[in-house]
C-alpha cells in the first residue's frame, strides 16, 4: 500500500507539485479512463440482468431490483420503497403498473392492494452479479465448442505464422540472391490489396481445395502475412551477420542457423507478431463466416453473432461472452509483452 | 606438408578489385601473420580463406585439395572474429559446445573438450554465465576456446585483440603467444599492429592494397626490408624517410643530395639510377648515430619514456624524422642534433618504392659488365 501511495505521488526533481506533475497525472489519468474506462464498464454490464442493462439513465454497476415471493403471485415481484402522505415510508412489492399510478401490495399482507402514484415510489436496489449472463450461453448453447475451435484456429495459426514469416524474413534479411528487393515489394505490395477484394478468388481456392467448412480452411489463407514478414525481416536486420559466419565457422546448417540462432535472437520480434496474430486469429469474423456453416465449427466470433436477431439481440449474453473471448488476448499480451520491451541480440559482442 | 595454400585468389566487389592475385603457402603448424593498414584486404582475404567470401579468380588448398566449391561448415577451419560474435542467448558453455554439437560428437567428448579448454583458458569459472555477464578479455577467452574445442586445421584470427585495451592486449598478446607453443596448431593472424604481428608470427605476410608487399620471418622484415612500404610499416617508431635526387657515384654507392642540401652517401647498387632521379634515404629511429657533424636537425620536442628518449626533430628542408636513444637524454626543444650519415645504417628506396639493394658481396661478371655500362 506504501508503494502504491509513493508510486501514485511521486514527482519530478525535489519536493512540492511542479505544475507539470499535475499536468502529468491529468494526462495519465485522462487516458487511463479513455483506455481502461470501456473495459471496466464492458465487464460491469456483463453481470447486468437484461432489464437492467435496458435502463435508463445506465448505471455503471450491476444494480438489480431486489424481489420477493409474494403469495397469491406465480412470480417474484420487484420490491419499492413507497413515500406515503404522511411522510412514513413502506416497503411494498409492486404488481403491475397501469399509467401513473402503480398497483402495489403488501408482501406481509398480500390481500390488499394499494394504489401508488409512480414518483412517490423508488426501487429497492441491490448489487447482484447476474453470473447466469455467463453460465447460460455455456449449458444452452454450445460455447465450449466454439472456444475450443477459436483456440485451436488461433493457436496453430499463429504457430504456423511464426514459423513460415520468419523463414521468409530469415532468407530476405540475412541471404543474397537476385530479386531479394523485388520479392520483398511483391509482399508488401498484398499489405495494399483488402481482404474483401481477394475474398472471391480466395473463396474460389479454398473450395477447389475442399477446405471449405474445416477449420484448416480458416487458418492456411490467413498465416503468411506481409506484416509479419516485414516486421520480422527488420528485426533480424539488426542480428549481426558475424553470428551467423561463426555459426558456419562452428559447422552449423543453415536449418541449424535459423533454429538455433536467428529465432531464439528475434524473440522479441516473434513475440510482437505472436500477439498480433493471436488477435487477428480470435477477433476474425469475416472470412471464418465465409469458410464455416456448421455450427459445430464456428468459432467464438460467429457464435458472438447468433445472439444477435433480426429483432432481438441478447445484450447480457453478447456482453458476457466479449468479456470471455477478451480474456485470451489479455492473458497473452501480458505474458508476452517483456519480450517486446528487450533486444538482447547484440549482447554478446565487444 | 602445407596446410594452406593460394594461388592466384583475387577478390573485386563489382568493378572495385580488393585483392590482386595472391599467392601463398602455409606450413603445417606455421603461425602466419597478416598485416598491413586498413583497407589493404588481409580480412577479405582471411575471409576467402574460411569460405565466407568466395574469390573471384584463383585457387584455394587445404592439405592438398581444392576447397574452392567447399562451404565454410565444411571446411573444418575455425574462426576468431574481431566482435567475439559470441552467441548472445548461449551460456559460456553451450557458446564452446555449439561446434562440436553440430559435427555429432558424443556428449561425454563434448564434455571432455569443453572442459578442456576452458582449463587452458582460465574461464572454468564462467561456464554458467552468458557473454553479456563478461568482460571483454572473458569473452576474448571464450570466443579463443570456441575455436579451440573445435581442434581445427587451421585457426583463423581475426583482429582478436583490437577491442581491448591497451594492458590487456599486451597480456593476451603474451597468452596467445603461449597458447599456441601448447597446442602447436597451424593460425593466421590478422591484425594491422605490426607489435602484434612481429611478437607473433614465424612469418609475416605484409599486404598493401591488396598485394603482397613481403614475407618473411619478423627480423627480416625488420633488417631487410623490400620496399618503403615494408619498412615504414613494420617497426616503432616508424622509419624515417628524407627525400632527395640521386647521383650515382660508382662503386662506393650512391650520393642522395637532400633537399636541405646535405649529401648523404648510401652504400648500395647505383644500377640503373639516372643522375638526378628522386629517391628517398630512410633510417630507423633507433639505429640513428648522432655525432657533431653531419646531417642537420633541428629539436622539436622531447619524449621521455625512462628507457629510451624519443627525440621528434626536423631537418632544413621541414622533414620531420624521430631519433631514439637509448636511456635519459637530457635535450630540449629547439637544441641542434647531427645525424652521423656514415654510422647510421640508411636505406634507399627508388620512386617506385621498392628498395635499392647493396651490390652482392661478390660481384658476378654479368652483373659487373653492366655496372660499368651504366
Amino acid at each position: 500500500m506504501n508503494g502504491v501511495g509513493a508510486f501514485l505521488t511521486r514527482r519530478r526533481g525535489g519536493r512540492g507539485w511542479h505544475f507539470t506533475d499535475v499536468l502529468a497525472f491529468a494526462w495519465l489519468a485522462a487516458g487511463l479512463f479513455l483506455m481502461f474506462g470501456p473495459a471496466v464498464w464492458l465487464t460491469l454490464s456483463s453481470f447486468k440482468t437484461p432489464a437492467a442493462l435496458v435502463e435508463f439513465p445506465p448505471t455503471l454497476l450491476p444494480l438489480d431490483t431486489r424481489t420477493a415471493t409474494v403469495e397469491g403471485h406465480d412470480k417474484p415481484l420487484p420490491l419499492y420503497a413507497v413515500t406515503a402522505e404522511d411522510g412514513g415510508e413502506r416497503v411494498l412489492a409492486q404488481v403491475r403498473r397501469i399509467g401513473t399510478v402503480a398497483q402495489m401490495v403488501d408482501p406481509q399482507a398480500p390481500g390488499e392492494i394499494v394504489k401508488v402514484p409512480i414518483d412517490q415510489r423508488a426501487p429497492l436496489r441491490e448489487m447482484r452479479f447476474a453470473t447466469e449472463n455467463y453460465r447460460e450461453p455455456f449449458q444452452q448453447f454450445d460455447f465450449l465448442t466454439f472456444l475450443r475451435n477459436s483456440v485451436f484456429v488461433t493457436v496453430v495459426a499463429t504457430i504456423i505464422t511464426l514459423l513460415v514469416n520468419s523463414m521468409a524474413a530469415f532468407a530476405l534479411s540475412k541471404y543474397q540472391f537476385r530479386g531479394r528487393g523485388a520479392v520483398l515489394a511483391i509482399i508488401l505490395a498484398t499489405l495494399m490489396v483488402p481482404l474483401s477484394v481477394i475474398m472471391v478468388p480466395l473463396y474460389v481456392v479454398v473450395n477447389q481445395l475442399n477446405l471449405m467448412n474445416t477449420l484448416w480452411g480458416v487458418i492456411l489463407p490467413t498465416v503468411a502475412t506481409p506484416t509479419g514478414v516485414f516486421l520480422l525481416r527488420q528485426y533480424m536486420l539488426t542480428i549481426p551477420d558475424e553470428l551467423i559466419e561463426a555459426a558456419r565457422m562452428d559447422h552449423a546448417s543453415e536449418w541449424k542457423i535459423y533454429w538455433r540462432i536467428i529465432l531464439p535472437l528475434s524473440l522479441p520480434a516473434l513475440a510482437v507478431l505472436a500477439i498480433f496474430s493471436v488477435m487477428w486469429r480470435w477477433n476474425d469474423f469475416l472470412w471464418p463466416l465465409i469458410v464455416l456453416s456448421r455450427k459445430e465449427l464456428y468459432t467464438l466470433q460467429i457464435g458472438l453473432s447468433a445472439f444477435s436477431g433480426e429483432l432481438n439481440v441478447q445484450w447480457h449474453y453478447v456482453l458476457a461472452m466479449t468479456v470471455v473471448s477478451m480474456i485470451p488476448v489479455v492473458v497473452i499480451f501480458a505474458f508476452l509483452q517483456r519480450f517486446i520491451t528487450s533486444g538482447i541480440a547484440t549482447t554478446g559482442f565487444k | 606438408m602445407t596446410a594452406l595454400s593460394l594461388r592466384g585468389v583475387s577478390k573485386a566487389f563489382g568493378p572495385v578489385k580488393v585483392i590482386h592475385g595472391i599467392d601463398l603457402d602455409v606450413a603445417d603448424g606455421e603461425f602466419v601473420v597478416f598485416v598491413g593498414p586498413s583497407g589493404c584486404g588481409k580480412s577479405t582475404l582471411l575471409r576467402i580463406i574460411a569460405g565466407l567470401e568466395q574469390p573471384s579468380a584463383g585457387e584455394i588448398r587445404l592439405g592438398g585439395a581444392v576447397v574452392n566449391d567447399v562451404p565454410a561448415a565444411d571446411r573444418g577451419l575455425a574462426m576468431v572474429f574481431q566482435s567475439y560474435a559470441l552467441y548472445p542467448h548461449m551460456s559460456v558453455r553451450q557458446n564452446l559446445a555449439f561446434g562440436l554439437e553440430n559435427s555429432r560428437t558424443p556428449r561425454e567428448d563434448i564434455e571432455a573438450r569443453v572442459g578442456e579448454a576452458a582449463r587452458m583458458l582460465r574461464i572454468e569459472e564462467l561456464l554458467k554465465r552468458k557473454p553479456r555477464q563478461l568482460s571483454g578479455g572473458q569473452r576474448q577467452r571464450v570466443a579463443i576456446g570456441r575455436a579451440l574445442v573445435r581442434r581445427p586445421g587451421i585457426f583463423l584470427l581475426d583482429e582478436p585483440l583490437s577491442n581491448l585495451d591497451a594492458e590487456l592486449r599486451v597480456a593476451m598478446r603474451a597468452e596467445l603467444a603461449g597458447l599456441r607453443q601448447r597446442i602447436g596448431g597451424t593460425m593466421i593472424y590478422v591484425t594491422h599492429d605490426q607489435t602484434e604481428a612481429m611478437t607473433l608470427a614465424d612469418r609475416i605476410v605484409v599486404l598493401n592494397a591488396g598485394r603482397i608487399e613481403q614475407i618473411g620471418a619478423p627480423l627480416d622484415l625488420f633488417n631487410d626490408p623490400s620496399s618503403r612500404f615494408v619498412a615504414g610499416f613494420i617497426g616503432s617508431p616508424r622509419m624515417n624517410f628524407l627525400e632527395g635526387q640521386a647521383t650515382p657515384a660508382g662503386l662506393d654507392g650512391v650520393d642522395v643530395t637532400l633537399a636541405g642540401g646535405t649529401v648523404l652517401r648510401v652504400p648500395v647498387s647505383a644500377e640503373g639510377l639516372a643522375t638526378g632521379e628522386p629517391v628517398s634515404v630512410g633510417f630507423r629511429p633507433q639505429q640513428a648515430v648522432l655525432s657533431d657533424a653531419g646531417l642537420p636537425l633541428e629539436v622539436l620536442h622531447v619524449e621521455q619514456l625512462g628507457s629510451e628518449t624519443l627525440i621528434h626533430c626536423r631537418t632544413g628542408a621541414n622533414e620531420n624524422a624521430v631519433i631514439a636513444q637509448y636511456g635519459q637524454i637530457p635535450i630540449r626543444p629547439g637544441e641542434r642534433l647531427h645525424l652521423d650519415p656514415v654510422r647510421t645504417p640508411l636505406l634507399l628506396f627508388g620512386t617506385d618504392g621498392r628498395r635499392i639493394l647493396a651490390r652482392p658481396a661478390v660481384d658476378r661478371p654479368a652483373e659487373s659488365g653492366r655496372m660499368e655500362e651504366a
